[in-house]
Parts: structure tokens; C-alpha cells; sequence
């Protein structure tokens, strides 16, 4: 590339034409253009890590000499390998394995030794790395995020472009802060109208993703926009945004708005000030251009959307509540009602659940666990049934305890957990037994995630709670309003 | 990186659609700090019950399998995480090729990065090759052909520089480390412009 090139994003887009939110973001962080015999050089704003695809990333480095190129740029968080009960009274922490603990111990050793900030132990902003990364105010409008792992996309709900790297690119970042991509394609989905009562942003996602297919979205990148998705909050954007990949897209984005500003102002590592105002600006300047092409586009309707659950093992696999899976017949069909124990053709109503596990990067946050309180507030936890709630961020669980909802969760028979990715993959010992039926409010049902032999439906917060109350699968709107909170006063 | 040229070998055929790489490399294998070791764990949960007694009739347990260079799997092979220990995994059970009518994003550049080739054909003759479990394939990089013992012949498409690197066995860590006046002069450029608009 030729010196001092203008970067087109701040030159103005007058020569390009109209562009979208993913070309402004991908034209902005050219370091070298892409040619037919190699793909581009894409600069890389911030670089998000864990302890579990990390550690080959940083014996690269050390292997060749090399230090991390940009430590500021660089954060890393104790996440997956890690507890969520307590430590014990010599606060010494109860690992699954000794190699969980080992793993820990080496991010430790190792961010200490490249000199990379570490949300670790002790940090009061340690939290799942696709939580803490916006509750910090890292993650930021026309950033480009990636993390060693595929829910890096929940940071597109800022209008950032955020995907998921395998661990030899988490090495080729911490030495160049770069990474060889080719340009993907672009798929637009806009969905109308408004969401109705007790339906939400998961039960949006989970509809798209039955709609365009498990891998509706491979090769592309998506941007969701439309009236449902404008009035989502930046949590809900996040639950959307972090589902993606469970459509085959790599990265899926929102353009920023006055939700976006009113979420970031004040955040530790947003600008301050002016700063911050000269930012704005510039973020409300990248929503895609009026008359800018995607390469494809898939419209949508709210009003089609009803509280949806999985039945299967795939997250396209599924339902809304009041559904009846398919019949048997076809060979992947057959496989995943096996799998799960279900009849074909049968109801999802009524199906016992044995485990809810409220938690996770899609749905950790305050707002999904303030959902999760209203219903359970003034009830109880079915008998047969074991509840857990894992805050997504030691922030999430501060502001829980402060509004007291733990003291709901407790009351109604729930385990109040410590912040962690805990059952969503079930490294750190949170598994779900062999044939045992959860309702998740995480992402992924494949086989096994939760735990070898585990079944899994994917929910959103409010109908985790409703299953959880009721012992089976229930309507979470059957649950709507929530009792009045001062009903003791009665 | 081993380079990969031309391989012929037996095909070993999985055909469910949507493998995962859950599957492929279950979760609770992950807290591994090295990738030594990982093929022992591919397909565990397909290969072994909870005992860990060898699960009859999974094709993975048979002696062959191992001796297969060549997997054809179903559609949308290698979906969900990220996680590079799916084609490590695979490299180390012994394939070299992974064959499907569709491989998912992220799967598809972890396994260029590690040197597992992933080749993408059209689905009628992913579907001829899906019924040839067990016979031998030609797989040709230079050529970018698959070609059957009956003679016929299957182009597929792979990225130039993907292509590049797996026949020279090249690590794109070289080629980003070459690019690094180009990288500083990218974050002069923008730092100056974060501050001007800051200020």
C-alpha cells in the first residue's frame, strides 16, 4: 500500500458511494489491501483473552523472542477453566482438575511475564470475557475485537466488527497486532414491528437462526437492524449480536445509536469529556449509508416471534413453546430425538426439566437476571428441579446482590453462584448428568456441551425461570406479570 | 507446519451433517496448555461411553480409521467454537484432508493454519464421495483436484494464499512479521487521527 494513503473511513465517503456499517469498519482497518494472491492485513483494536485458547499463543511468542506488540490493546480475564462456588475457608479455590488449575496459573504467569492486563482473581471487573469487555467500556464503536473464542461477535452489538480467532491467529495478534483476512460477504437482516410481551432478544435470535439456518450465515457478515432490533436495550443487542456464529456468521453488528452512547458514557476505559463527544460523533457517523448493497438481505417480522425453545442439537433446532417437535423420518432428525429422549411429533409443553442454568455471555447480564427475579419473586423452584444462576461479571453479581435479587434466587431455591462461563460449557465442573434435561439460557445445545449425555434446551431468562418454577416446560407468558414485589405488606 | 502436496489414501466417511467441534473435541479436554496429545481425545465422546469402553460399531474404533488420511463428512462440517484444538485434534488422529460440501468459517482457517486441508466440493460429488467409505482418493493441491481411482476428477476451490502456505508448509506468522513498517505506519497514522479528533 502506497504511503500515507488516505483512510477512507475519515476522508469521507463520497468516493466510495454509500457504504454499510461492516465496510466502514473493514476499510478502516486496512493495513494492507487484499490482492488475488494474499488476503488483507487487517489492523486489530483490541484483542480479548482467556486462559483457554491462549497459552500456545504466548509460547509462539516465546519460541521466537517476540514481545506482545501492543500490551494496551491486549486484556485479558479468568473465565471458563474457572470455580463458581466460593473458595473455602483458607480461601484456597476448588478446581475441577489439576490441569484447570494449572491452565489459570499459566495466563497468570504469562500476562505477568508480557506485561498484558489481567482481570484475574481479586479483580472487581473479572467477569465472562464477552461481559466485562462493554461493562468496562473496552469494547467501543468502529473497534475491531477479536478473542480466542466464537461468541466474540456479542461486541457487534456496539457496532464493532468482532469475531472469533483459533489460537495460532490469538499468536499472530499478540506479536503483530494483525490478521490475514479476506473481505467476507455482507447479509443484511432487518426485522419489523415490535417484540411482544415475554418474548425476547433470545427468542429473536433463536427464530433467526431457525429461519436462515445453521449456516445461513457462513461466509457472511451480519448487521441487524430494523424497529425490533432499534428498540432492543445494549444487552439485548449483545444476546442477538452473540448468537452469530450459531448461524455460521462469524461476526453480526448493530449500528451505534443514543443507546449505545448512553451505555458507554461514564465506563472506566470509554473517553471522558470532550473526548467522549468528538467520539460520538464519529460513532453515529458509521451506520450504514442510506442506498448502501449487501450481499444479500432476509426480512423479518416481530410479530412471527414467539417465546422459542430448542428441542434438538443443533441451536436451529427449534420451537416456539407452544410447538410440537418434528416427526421422525430423516436421518439428523431421528439422531437429535434420540439424543434428547423425545417422541416425534410430540409437545414441548409439559416436557420435564430436571436443571435450569441461568448464565453465560448471551444471557449473564443484570437484565436477564432482574427477568429471571420477577418470576421467581414470591415462588418457588419446582422440587424435582435444581436451579442454578451464574452472573456473567463480578459487576453483574455486585448489582444483583445490591438490588437483593440473590436473595430471590436463594429464597426460591436457586444456587447463587461466582461469575464464570460455569455450565454454558461445563469445563469447570458445572455438568449437567448424563440424560438429565436442562433449559439453558446459554447458547449452545450440541451434544455433550453441557456435560457428556446431557440434553439441553436453549431459552431465554424469562422462560428458564418459568421452567424452573413449574418443573417443565411452560409459556413464560403464562408467568406475566410478575407478582407485586410488596405483596407481604398484604 | 508439515506442507502438504499430494496425498492418496482411504477415505473414512462421517456422514451426519453439522458436525460441531463439540463433538469433534469435547470441552473438558480444553484445559490442555499444549496441543501434544490431542488426537487421543478426538471424537471421544463418539469413540468412548462413560465407561470408556470402546463404543462397537463407531467406524472411529475401527483399526482402519486410523489409517485413513481422508475424511468426508457431512454438511456444515466443523460449526460452533472456535476452538483450534478441533482440527489439532483431527491432525493428530491421523487425517490430513477433510472433504464436505460445506465447512464452517472458523474451523475452515484454524485447519489452514495448522496444515489440515479442507476441501469444499460441489454437493453432488460430495455426495458420490460420501458412498465411498473405505476406497482410496487422490487429493492434489497443486492440481486443486480430487481424483477417483476410476479416473474421474473433482476441482475445488482454496484460497491462493491458504493454498500457498499449505504447500510450502509456510507459517503467515513470517508474512505478518515482514509487514511491520506497514503495521507502524498504520497506528502513526491513526493515533494521530484518534488524538486530532480527541482534541
Amino acid at each position: 500500500m502506497p504511503n500515507g494513503q488516505e483512510d477512507p473511513a475519515v476522508s469521507g465517503q463520497d468516493d466510495a458511494g454509500a457504504r454499510t456499517l461492516f465496510d466502514k469498519l473493514w476499510d478502516a482497518h486496512i493495513v494492507r489491501e487484499e490482492s488475488a494472491d494474499t488476503p488483507a492485513v487487517l489492523y486489530i483494536d483490541l484483542h480479548l483473552v482467556h486462559e483457554v485458547t491462549s497459552p500456545q499463543g504466548f509460547d509462539t511468542l516465546r519460541a521466537r523472542g517476540l514481545p506482545v506488540r501492543r500490551p494496551d490493546r491486549t486484556l485479558a480475564t479468568l473465565d471458563h477453566s474457572t470455580p463458581t462456588t466460593p473458595p473455602d475457608a483458607n480461601g484456597e479455590r476448588h478446581y475441577f482438575t489439576p490441569q484447570a488449575k494449572s491452565q489459570v496459573q499459566q495466563l497468570e504467569r504469562n500476562c505477568d511475564e508480557f506485561g498484558v492486563r489481567l482481570e484475574g482473581w481479586g479483580s472487581q471487573q473479572r467477569g465472562i470475557v464477552h461481559v466485562m469487555g462493554p461493562e468496562i467500556g473496552a469494547t467501543q464503536p468502529g473497534m475491531t475485537v477479536v478473542c480466542g473464542d466464537s461468541h466474540t461477535a456479542t461486541h457487534g452489538a456496539f457496532g464493532a466488527l468482532a469475531f472469533g480467532i483459533g489460537t495460532t491467529e490469538v499468536g499472530y495478534v499478540l506479536a503483530t497486532q494483525c490478521l490475514l483476512q479476506r473481505k467476507p460477504k455482507t447479509l443484511r437482516i432487518t426485522v419489523d414491528g415490535r417484540l411482544g410481551q415475554g418474548v425476547g432478544a433470545k427468542d429473536l435470535i433463536l427464530h433467526i437462526i431457525r429461519t436462515i439456518g445453521v449456516n445461513g450465515g457462513t461466509g457472511h457478515v451480519i448487521e441487524y437492524a430494523g424497529e425490533a432490533i432499534e428498540a432492543l436495550s445494549m444487552e439485548q443487542r449483545m444476546t442477538v449480536c452473540n448468537m452469530s456464529i450459531e448461524a455460521g456468521a462469524r461476526a453480526g453488528m448493530i449500528a451505534p445509536d443514543q443507546k449505545t452512547l448512553d451505555y458507554l458514557r461514564g465506563r472506566p476505559l470509554a473517553p471522558r469529556g470532550e473526548a467522549f463527544e468528538a467520539a460520538a460523533e464519529r460513532w453515529l457517523a458509521l451506520r450504514t449509508d442510506p442506498g448502501a448493497e449487501f450481499d444479500r438481505e432476509v426480512r423479518l417480522h416481530a410479530d412471527d416471534i414467539a417465546p422459542t425453545l430448542t428441542w434438538g442439537i443443533d441451536p436451529g433446532m427449534s420451537v416456539p413453546v407452544t410447538g410440537t417437535v418434528p416427526a421422525g423420518g430423516a436421518p439428523g432428525t431421528d439422531r437429535a430425538l434420540g439424543y434428547m429422549g423425545l417422541e416425534g411429533g410430540q409437545a414441548l409443553l409439559g416436557h420435564a426439566v430436571d436443571i435450569v442454568f441461568v448464565g453465560s455471555c448471551t444471557n449473564g447480564r443484570i437484565s436477564d437476571l432482574r427477568e429471571v427475579a420477577s418470576v421467581l419473586q414470591g415462588r418457588q423452584v419446582a422440587a424435582h428441579t435444581r436451579m442454578l444462576v451464574v452472573p456473567g461479571s463480578e459487576a453483574v453479581r455486585r448489582q444483583a446482590e445490591a438490588e437483593g435479587l440473590h436473595e430471590v434466587f436463594l429464597a426460591a431455591g436457586a444456587e447463587w453462584r461466582e461469575p464464570g462461563c460455569s455450565m454454558c460449557l461445563a469445563m469447570n465442573g458445572d455438568l449437567v448428568p448424563p440424560g438429565k434435561t436442562a433449559v439453558s439460557t446459554s447458547n449452545r445445545n450440541f451434544e455433550g456441551r453441557q456435560g457428556p449425555g446431557a440434553r439441553t434446551l436453549l431459552a431465554s431468562p424469562l422462560t428458564a425461570a418459568a421452567c424452573a418454577v413449574a418443573g417443565k416446560v411452560v409459556d413464560p407468558r403464562d408467568f406475566l406479570p410478575a407478582p407485586a414485589p410488596k405483596r407481604e405488606a398484604a | 507446519m508439515d506442507a502438504f502436496t499430494t496425498l492418496t489414501g482411504q477415505v473414512l466417511v462421517l456422514p451426519e451433517e453439522n458436525i460441531d467441534t463439540d463433538q469433534i473435541i469435547p470441552a473438558r479436554f480444553l484445559t490442555a496448555t499444549s496441543f501434544e496429545g490431542m488426537g487421543d481425545h478426538a471424537f471421544a465422546d463418539w469413540r468412548y461411553d462413560r465407561e470408556g469402553q470402546a463404543v462397537p460399531g463407531c467406524v472411529l474404533n475401527e483399526p482402519r480409521a486410523a489409517q485413513s488420511p481422508i475424511l468426508v463428512a457431512g454438511r456444515n462440517f466443523g460449526c460452533g467454537s472456535s476452538r483450534e484444538h478441533a482440527p489439532r485434534a483431527l491432525l493428530g488422529f491421523g487425517f490430513r484432508v477433510v472433504i464436505s460440501s460445506e465447512i464452517a468459517d472458523i474451523f475452515r482457517g484454524n485447519s489452514q493454519n495448522v496444515g489440515l486441508l479442507p476441501v469444499v466440493l460441489p454437493e453432488a460429488v460430495h455426495t458420490r464421495l460420501l458412498a465411498m467409505d473405505g476406497e482410496e482418493l487422490t487429493v492434489d493441491l497443486e492440481a486443486c483436484e480430487v481424483r477417483t481411482p476410476g479416473g474421474e476428477r473433482h476441482a475445488f476451490e482454496i484460497d491462493g494464499f491458504a493454498r500457498y502456505c499449505l504447500l510450502n508448509g509456510m507459517d503467515r506468522l513470517d508474512f505478518l512479521l515482514a509487514q511491520d513498517q506497514t503495521i507502524t505506519r498504520y497506528e502513526e497514522r491513526h493515533e494521530r487521527q484518534d488524538s486530532a479528533a480527541a482534541g
